[in-house]
């Protein structure tokens, strides 16, 4: 058990000593940072006190609080890919916008240029 | 000019480099007086040039956007320069520019002409779940429409100005999408359909698939399409 509990620890300061190292070098925007972040901070003590949500798990009828974190590890997950498809097809449709622009105007160009 | 309206013919071309310069060429010759634009979606060959040397008008794409991509240039480029009628005309030559003016005509009583196959001229024809995908459509969008739509997949169409200003901002860039959804995008939005029997010819160049995977994922995908944008706002 304690064996785990430092696998976690370590992973947890892993990823979050990345976002950071991400950040610094301006490679992760602001509010992806944030999100990351609080992610850590939130995951990290559970990392190093397994037993944390135990209270909270029963209560609300999960059997441990370790069930619990990975239902809502999934869930979190899932939400974040979905918002990612959603910002992929958001920026597509901007490319595009932008490509038919640059098209417009090289074609206007090329009319003046001619006349 | 035609019937007095000011009408751009829209070529979509990706990689026709041995038939665009034909068709522009064509078109120039039948329909004198119109304006001529090509868009290269991003070819990697010399479309630009031959397009442009055959003396059309080129919007050259950085990069490949999809017929639909393509359009929404071409009804970019009518819808800021004023053009009364914007026409899409296939770069594979399989669209005869002898029926341009009927689509022009059709258009007094119409929003959207489409240069239909099956509607008793020509002789084209497909099998298997292909057909049954055009079957299906065909009569879902006809029922919509309160007049008949037997091809709802045709790459002829005409615009008039109204359909033009939709077009200009909003044209769906999926596969699929710049036919059907289009259609069904018009009609649930009051526009009014009609359409005109053409013969098509024989392409110049590529050919046609009839694979039967390849047209049972077409009749899946276009049956998806079609539920999405009845649903779409």
């Amino acid at each position: 058990m304690v064996k785990l509990t430092i696998l976690t620890a370590i992973s947890g300061l892993a990823v979050l000593s990345i976002i950071f190292e991400l950040v610094r070098r301006r490679q992760l925007r602001e509010k992806y940072a944030i999100l990351w972040g609080l992610v850590g901070i939130v995951v990290i003590p559970l990392a190093i006190f397994p037993g944390l949500l135990n209270p909270l798990s029963r209560a609300i009828g999960v059997a441990s609080g370790v069930s619990l974190v990975l239902f809502l590890a999934v869930v979190f997950l899932l939400v974040v890919c979905i918002h990612l498809s959603w910002e992929v097809s958001r920026l597509e449709e901007e490319t595009r916008t932008l490509a038919e622009d640059l098209a417009l105007l090289r074609t206007e160009m090329r009319e003046r240029v001619g006349q | 000019m035609i019937n007095g309206k000011r009408v751009l013919i829209v070529i979509p071309a990706w990689n026709e480099q041995a038939s665009v310069a034909d068709v522009v060429r064509e078109v120039r010759g039948e329909l004198p007086g119109v304006g001529v634009l090509v868009v290269d979606d991003g070819s990697k060959d010399r479309t630009s040039d031959m397009a442009r040397d055959a003396g059309a008008t080129v919007a050259r794409l950085p990069y490949n956007l999809g017929v639909g991509g393509a359009m929404r240039l071409g009804y970019r480029y009518g819808y800021e320069h004023d053009y009364d009628v914007v026409i899409q005309v296939d770069a594979d030559g399989q669209h005869d520019p002898r029926y341009v003016p009927k689509l022009v005509d059709a258009l007094d009583d119409a929003d959207f002409v489409i240069g239909a196959r099956f509607a008793g001229e020509g002789d084209y024809t497909v099998h298997g779940p292909r057909k049954w995908a055009m079957t299906m459509l065909s009569a879902a969008l006809s029922r919509m429409n309160h007049a008949k739509l037997s091809d709802t997949t045709s790459g002829f169409r005409a615009a008039n100005r109204r359909t033009i200003e939709l077009f200009a901002f909003w044209y769906p860039v999926e596969y699929l999408g710049d036919t059907i959804e289009v259609l069904v995008r018009l009609v649930r939005n009051g526009y009014r359909l009609a359409q005109v029997p053409v013969t098509m010819r024989q392409r110049q160049a590529g050919t046609p698939s009839h694979s039967p995977v390849k047209s049972t994922v077409y009749l899946a995908r276009a049956a998806l399409i079609f539920a999405l944008s009845m649903v779409r706002k």
